[in-house]
Formats: structure tokens, C-alpha cells, sequence
């Protein structure tokens, strides 16, 4: 499934040194914000990449993806809070966070179709939202700020996130696993039933395949990424708040996942990074940012539906 | 003395005013080719589908091999040995001929939560796969995607999807719909060649092939079933000549 | 438990059904009719308030600010949906989502553009002010009654409208045969226009209603969308009635939980607990109640029979 494709390869290969090489390359042009920037794409990378899975490959159109950044932050945040500081135990219970809420909510709204599914996604990440809003104790509406960043040692060993190139590369790294992870799934026996559901869910029935389990896993498994996103968002910026899971956020990954091409592995970072520096670079011109950018964005959808991907690439198979 | 492999007993099903399954009652037995014709509107595609599992009957029972399938989801009675192509062509057209093929290989090959290894490189998926396309003429589109290739080919996938499962019962809607004259031959050959080995229920406007392939006959008008036979029977019965000199020459001409 | 008190908040959820309602019914056709998911049906409600309040700061007059603002907000539905939201409907819903997503953020900062002030108000209307006697001894204040009132008048003038007249036939046959009713020589783009308006005015209309009980601010159609979304979803999606049953039922719910959902928890758990989780759980009573119905129900209370 994977084929070397020039002008795509090179691009996405590009991208890839693009933020390896970031650390160096920011001080060196004079704007180490940029280094931020950069840390910020590769989060919401993370992020995108694993809403693509259910959207982009599985056809489910989620509103609420973003409560499991939520789901991811506010598990870290709360047990720093309680002063339970050491990785090893918070990142395996965000993600078990994730995954349980992922399982229940998708039981749920997985029942329904089309624009019910959108709605109900929508409604059950308010719901979480809410629960972040009314949670007095750790900040509610105005967040809180976690003054410990994860803990990883192993006797002598230890990973200091504390410091910024560490935690930088430690992401990066991340990123590379999870679009390696993301790609193996693709491909996998079960990539193609997730693609087949998405194809042609009543044929897929058909042939013997039981769709709830299938778009049940996927779903799961998309929130744990999400929720591998979130607790790095939550240590990256040492802050957590509703905000992370309110709607506006989940709208804005469906965006970076169509930006960057709906249905590819690597198309969600591409998108993140255009989506960022755009937000960025608009931002700086006016206060008033959003005058433009939310035009772009409907022109997006009107004329560019398939993304930078599709500028590339005439229709093709998912590949790396 | 042959099994009955599948009992429809006082099956109904409406929609709204019109009654589209109306108190059938058919039985098939195994191995056997029967033909369901009938003129347009007659119910067929309606019949077929709750026998498949994508729409609930009103009313009635479907019994195969001596099991209450009634009520089952489609991807149950897959399982149990049921499998369907359909009228209006319904594959995976974002996908290769190959990958489509393999898909309903896959369904048959245990579960597939397996996440790592590439399905693509799965031999226990491609192999299986490219005999079937072998089998109904595709294995040089393979690697096509199922979108570009011709109407009749997509015809011929349709019949290797369902045949991927190793059905005992092959529910076939309209093989030739759309085909002409040399495809539908080439349908009919293949269908003679894997004739006996597996229980067809044939639903078919060409008269050609349905006299060739028919072991019985049945003729279904306004959601009931008004004949069964031999071809022969049915051919000479006044009843069914009735109901298709009201449709024209349509009939004879074929699709 | 005070009975007084129970009955001004049920009047209180009622009124806030009708405002729910008034957005609801204008997404439901919208949706039913044009197969169109418009995020941006917030957005008509917070210009309606905001053109409302400029009206009103210029004419003195409360009346005229509501008299001037419909068509005004009408008029800005029409020029979206002409230029730019036409193209969306033979699109996929998830287009239709993300676009007018993107025309939230364009109108939210439009308004802050336009009126740079941190938040507009319109004092209450003299002649609608205080409250009236309903007996048994409750006392409500009469513009909410008013607010009740209208929206009950603009029930039954949909109902009037979608059953009795030319229009409402007609776009009765535009919902369940788009391109039947074009054969036969309607003008399927002009119907769906004024569906559309008439939307926008509803929204608009609702946004003007709540503007002496709560300031205008950029982003407030946001919230209540998602809860007409929600209703819509409750009473099925293309029924007006299902809408107004739905937003009544989610009106009533949401005020009553917020009023009373910690009095009950009380009972059952130690204070701390209640405390904690009466805020939580009020406000996601509606979506509760909007996942318990899609279990049981996935298509909704009320869905129309033409889809």
C-alpha cells in the first residue's frame, strides 16, 4: 500500500525534518516563538491524526473529539494537584481515562447515524465540558495551572520535561509513533474493515462484518491518542481548563484534518501546521483575525474540500 | 429425498399502503437453482432482502436449515451460511477489485481486530481472493480501483464477493442486470459451472438464462407467489402467462 | 417546597422553551426541507439582538426596534444564504458543518467590529414592566409573559402557515420532493430562500426577546444553538411540532433542574457531594435527556413521515 510518490514523499519528509530541525532553526532566524509554535502543531498533530482515524477513514463525523484532550489534561492535572507527580502513573490512567469514557460514550453514540451522530458527539463533550466548568475545586471556568510537569525515572534514569529541548524532542518522538501506529492500523485487517464500514457499511453487514464492535474499537482507540494529545497539551502549556474541550476546539481539529486531506495518515500534521501558522500569522496582522480566517475556512470547504493532500495527489489509497 | 434448506413461511411486509410481501410461502432445497421471476414491482428485491437480514419482515417466519433466521442481523446469517449480491451494484468502489475480494475473504477468516500486520500482505486474504477473481474472470483488474472498471465487471465482483464466504445459499438479485448479450452468456456459464454445488435463489428478468440455470421456477406477482414448478410447468401455465402478457414483450426480450 | 416558587420557575421553563423554540423551528425547516445543517443559526439570533439594540438606541422606541429588526435580520439571512450558503445543500453534511462553522467565527468578530462596545443592552419597556397577578398567589413578571405569548402566537402562525396556506404547501412538496416540485414549476431556490429568511427572522426575533433580560455579546448564539440542536434532535429533526413539544420539555427540564436539582440531591447524598455535583449535573440534564431519548428512540419523538 505504500508507493513512493514524489511531490508527496518529499513534502511530508520535509515537514518531518521541519520540526526536528525547529530547535536549531528558530534562534538561528531570530524567533524562537517559533519553537512554540512548532510544539504546539505537533500536539494538535497528535491530536488530528487520531480524529482522522474515525473521520477520515472511518466516516464518523465526531463534534466532540476534543473532550478527550480534555479527558487527558484534567486526569494529569488533577492528580498533580494531588501531588501524584510521577508519570508512570499519571499518563497510563489518562489513557485508561480515555479509553473508558471512549467506550461508554461510543457505545452510545455509535447507535446513531449521519447528523444524529454529530449531534450527539457534540452534546456528550458539552457535558464534559461542564463537568470542567463546574469543577470549582480545580479551577472551573478559569483553569488551573499545574506547577509539576510529569516525572519520569526509573532508578537513575530519569526524563526531565522540565526542560524545554527534551520535551520538545520527547513530542516529536511521539508524533513519529503515532503516525507509524496510525499507519500500521490502516493497513491492517482492521484498517480495512473501518474503511470498508466507511465505504459501504450495508455491504460490509453483508459480507459478515458486525459493525458496532469495529467502529466501537476505532472510536476507543481514537481517544486514547486524543488523550495521549491532552496530557501533553496539559504539561507542555502547565495549565489546564474547560477550554481544552470546549466545541469550538473540536471544530477546529475537524479542520485541521480536512486542511491537511481527510483519509491520510500524514495529512492531519499538515494541517495542524497550516491551521497554526495561518491562526498565527493572521493574529499578528489584526486583532480581528478571525474577519479573515473565517471566511478561509468556508472557502476551504468550497473549493479545496480535499485538502493539501488533494493538491498533490489525484485520487489515492492511504499511504504514509 | 433433498433437504429443505430454506422454509419462507407467511412472510408479509408493507410499506405503508402497499404490501410488498404479501403471505409468501416457499420452499428451497439444497443445492437446487430456483428462479424467482416476476414482473416489476413484483416484490423480489423486497423478498430477497428479508432473507438477507437488511429488512425486517412484518410478519412471517424464515427458516434456514431448520433455524428460526426471522430476526438474525445480516452479518449473522453470513455466518451461517447465507450470502447475497445485489440488484443495484454495492461494493467498495474506494477500494482495488483485489481489495474488495479480499474484504469478504476477511469476514470468513476469523475476527479482525489484528492492528499490526498489513492486509495487503496477507496471503491467507490474497490468495483466496485472486482464485475467486480468477473464477469469475477479474484477476487481471485486480489491482484496479473497483470505481474505473466497467458496469459488467462490477457484476462479476459482485458474484466473487458473495461466493468469498463459502455460502451454502446464494441469494443472486439480478446477476445480469445491465449486461448484454455476451457478458450475461459468460454470467450464465460460470453460474452452470458452480450449479449443484451451492443452493441458488435466482432472481432474473433474462429468460434465457433462467430457463438454462433453473432447476424450478418461482413466479412471484404483487408480493406472492403464484407458481412453482419445473420450467416446463411454468412455461405451459395459463396463469403466468397471464401475468406477463399484462407486462408486454418485455419479459421475453430478456433484461 | 414552596408551590409559589415551583410554578414562577415552571413559567420560567416554559419561556425559555419558547426561546428554544423559536431557534428550534427555524433549524428544523431548515434541515428538513433543505437537507442543510446551518451552525450558523446562532449567529442570527446574536444579530438580531445586536440590530435590535442599535434600532432601538436610534428610534427610542421598543417597538420599532423590533419592528425595524426582523425584516433587518431577515435581510441578512437572505444575502448569506444567496451568496455563499446556496452551494452548501447538494453538499455533505460534514461540509455544511465545517463552512458555516467558518461563518460563525466571520460573524462573531463582525460584531465586535461593528459594535465595539463590551456588551449592549435595552432597558425594559415601560409598559412591560412589573409583574401581574396570576393567582394562587403567584407573581410574574409580564414581559416574560409577553415573551410566552409570542412565541405561542408564533407557534400557531407556523402551524397556520406550514398547514393552510399556498407557501406552506409548497414547501410541504419542496421537503419531500425537491426536484418533482421543480419539474412541476416551483421555484425551488426562491422557497428555499424564504425558508431560510423566515429562519433567520425566528432567530433573530428570539435574540431581540431576551435583550432586556440579558446583554448582547459576541458568541452568545453559541450556546443556545447547541441547545436547539439538541431540541431538534429530542423532537425529530424536520417537525416543527416535535420542536415545539421538544423545547417546552427541554425548557422546563433545564430550569427546573438548575432551581431545584440541588434540593433533591440534598436528599440523597452529604452536602459536600451536592454541592459539588448540583451545578454539574443541571446543566447536562438536557443532553442527558437528549441520549437517553436517541437510545430508545434514534430518530427522535416526533420525526416527520415524508423523509
Amino acid at each position: 500500500m505504500s508507493k513512493l510518490r514524489s511531490p508527496n514523499v518529499v513534502f511530508r519528509i520535509f515537514i518531518l525534518l521541519l520540526c526536528a530541525a525547529m530547535p536549531v532553526i528558530a534562534p538561528l532566524v531570530g524567533e524562537p516563538y517559533w519553537v512554540d509554535i512548532f510544539m504546539r502543531v505537533m500536539i494538535w498533530a497528535i491530536a488530528a491524526i487520531s480524529l482522522d482515524l474515525i473521520l477520515g477513514f472511518g466516516g464518523m463525523v465526531s463534534f466532540g473529539h476534543a473532550m478527550f484532550l480534555g479527558i487527558g489534561g484534567y486526569t494529569f492535572g488533577i492528580l498533580a494537584y494531588y501531588e501524584i507527580t510521577n508519570g508512570f502513573i499519571q499518563w497510563p490512567l489518562a489513557l485508561l481515562f480515555s479509553g473508558v469514557i471512549g467506550a461508554v460514550v461510543g457505545a452510545i453514540c455509535i447507535r446513531t447515524k449521519g447528523v444524529y451522530f454529530i449531534m450527539i458527539t457534540l452534546a456528550f463533550a458539552q457535558m464534559i465540558y461542564f463537568l470542567g466548568v463546574s469543577a470549582e475545586e480545580f479551577g472551573s471556568d478559569d483553569g488551573m495551572t499545574i506547577y509539576d510537569r510529569s516525572q519520569f525515572a526509573i532508578g537513575s534514569v530519569s526524563l526531565d520535561l522540565g526542560d524545554p529541548l527534551i520535551f520538545y524532542y520527547f513530542t516529536f518522538a511521539l508524533m513519529l509513533v503515532v503516525l507509524w501506529l496510525v499507519q500500521k492500523i490502516v493497513n491492517s485487517r482492521f484498517g480495512m474493515v473501518i474503511r470498508g464500514m466507511q465505504s459501504n457499511e450495508g455491504r460490509m453487514t453483508a459480507i459478515g462484518f458486525d459493525p458496532f464492535r469495529y467502529k466501537l474499537v476505532c472510536f476507543v482507540i481514537a481517544g486514547v491518542i486524543c488523550g495521549l494529545a491532552g496530557i501533553l497539551m496539559a504539561n507542555a502549556e502547565d495549565f489546564i481548563s474547560p477550554d481544552m474541550m470546549h466545541w469550538t476546539k473540536s471544530g477546529e481539529l475537524i479542520f485541521m484534518v480536512v486542511l491537511g486531506g481527510m483519509g491520510t495518515v500524514f495529512g492531519p500534521v499538515t494541517g495542524s501546521l497550516v491551521f497554526l501558522f495561518l491562526s498565527e500569522i493572521l493574529s499578528n496582522i489584526t486583532h480581528n483575525w478571525h474577519l479573515i480566517f473565517g471566511p478561509f475556512l468556508v472557502l476551504v470547504v468550497l473549493f479545496a474540500r480535499r485538502g493539501i493532500d488533494g493538491l498533490f495527489s489525484k485520487r489515492e489509497k492511504p499511504d504514509a | 429425498m433433498p433437504e429443505k434448506i430454506l422454509q419462507i413461511q407467511g412472510l408479509c411486509k408493507s410499506f405503508g399502503g402497499l404490501t410488498a410481501t404479501d403471505n409468501v410461502n416457499l420452499d428451497v432445497f439444497e443445492n437446487e437453482v430456483n428462479a424467482i421471476i416476476g414482473p416489476n414491482g413484483a416484490g423480489k428485491t423486497t423478498l430477497v432482502a428479508q432473507l438477507s437480514g437488511s429488512l425486517d419482515p412484518d410478519a412471517g417466519q424464515v427458516l434456514f436449515a431448520g433455524q428460526d433466521i426471522t430476526r438474525l442481523p445480516a452479518h449473522t446469517r453470513s455466518h451461517l451460511g447465507i450470502a447475497r449480491s445485489y440488484q443495484i451494484t454495492s461494493i467498495f468502489l474506494d477500494l482495488t477489485i483485489l481489495e474488495n475480494a479480499a474484504l469478504a475473504v476477511q469476514a470468513h477468516d476469523g475476527h479482525s481486530f489484528q492492528f499490526f500486520k498489513p492486509a495487503a500482505e496477507d496471503r491467507r486474504l490474497i490468495d483466496p481472493a485472486m482464485e475467486l477473481l480468477e473464477r469469475v474472470g477479474l484477476a487481471d483488474r485486480a489491482h484496479l480501483p473497483a470505481r474505473v472498471v466497467s458496469h459488467g465487471e462490477h457484476r462479476q465482483l459482485e458474484i466473487a464477493m458473495a461466493l468469498a464466504s463459502k455460502p451454502r445459499l446464494l441469494l443472486l438479485d439480478e446477476p445480469m442486470a445491465g449486461m448484454g448479450p455476451e457478458e450475461s452468456q459468460r454470467m450464465t456459464d460460470f453460474l452452470q459451472s458452480i450449479k449443484g454445488t451451492v443452493t441458488i435463489l435466482l432472481i432474473e428478468h433474462d429468460m434465457d438464462a433462467v430457463f438454462a440455470l433453473a432447476d424450478r421456477i418461482s413466479v412471484l406477482v404483487y408480493g406472492r407467489v403464484i407458481a412453482v414448478g419445473a420450467p416446463e410447468e411454468i412455461r405451459a401455465n395459463l396463469d403466468v402467462r397471464e401475468a406477463y402478457l399484462g407486462e408486454g414483450e418485455a419479459s421475453d426480450a430478456g433484461s | 417546597m414552596d408551590f409559589v416558587l415551583l410554578a414562577e420557575q415552571a413559567l420560567n421553563g416554559v419561556q425559555l422553551g419558547i426561546l428554544l423554540f423559536l431557534l428550534a423551528a427555524g433549524l428544523t425547516l431548515v434541515f428538513g426541507i433543505m437537507d442543510f445543517v446551518n451552525l450558523a443559526h446562532g449567529s442570527f439570533y446574536m444579530l438580531g439582538a445586536f440590530l435590535f439594540a442599535t434600532f432601538y438606541t436610534w428610534t427610542g422606541s421598543f417597538m420599532l426596534g423590533i419592528l425595524f429588526g426582523i425584516p433587518a435580520t431577515l435581510v441578512v439571512g437572505v444575502v448569506a444564504e444567496i451568496t455563499c450558503l446556496r452551494t452548501l445543500y447538494a453538499r455533505n453534511h460534514l461540509d455544511q458543518v465545517l463552512a458555516t462553522f467558518g461563518l460563525i467565527l466571520f460573524f462573531n468578530q463582525l460584531v465586535q467590529v461593528i459594535w465595539p462596545l463590551d456588551g449592549l443592552s435595552v432597558p425594559m419597556p415601560e409598559f412591560l414592566d412589573g409583574s401581574v397577578n396570576l393567582g394562587l398567589g403567584i407573581e410574574y413578571p409580564v414581559y416574560r409573559l409577553m415573551i410566552i405569548i409570542s412565541g405561542l402566537a408564533v407557534a400557531f402562525g407556523m402551524f397556520f402557515l406550514v398547514t393552510r396556506t399556498r407557501l406552506g404547501m409548497l414547501i410541504r412538496a419542496g421537503a419531500s420532493n425537491r426536484t418533482m416540485a421543480g419539474a412541476l414549476g416551483v421555484d425551488i431556490n426562491l422557497l428555499f430562500t424564504c425558508v431560510f429568511g423566515l429562519g433567520a427572522a425566528l432567530a433573530g426575533l428570539a435574540g431581540m426577546l431576551v435583550m432586556p433580560i440579558i446583554q448582547a455579546t459576541s458568541g452568545m448564539g453559541e450556546q443556545i444553538l447547541i441547545l436547539a440542536f439538541v431540541v431538534i434532535v429530542i423532537g425529530g429533526i424536520g417537525s416543527i411540532r416535535g420542536a415545539f413539544i421538544a423545547a417546552i420539555i427541554a425548557g422546563i427540564i433545564d430550569t427546573l433542574g438548575r432551581s431545584f436539582l440541588d434540593v433533591f440531591l440534598l436528599l440523597l447524598l452529604p452536602e459536600n457531594a451536592a454541592e459539588a455535583a448540583g451545578p454539574a449535573l443541571s446543566s447536562m440534564l438536557i443532553y442527558i435527556l437528549m441520549a437517553g431519548v436517541l437510545f430508545f428512540r434514534p430518530q427522535g419523538l416526533f420525526p416527520p413521515q415524508q423523509r
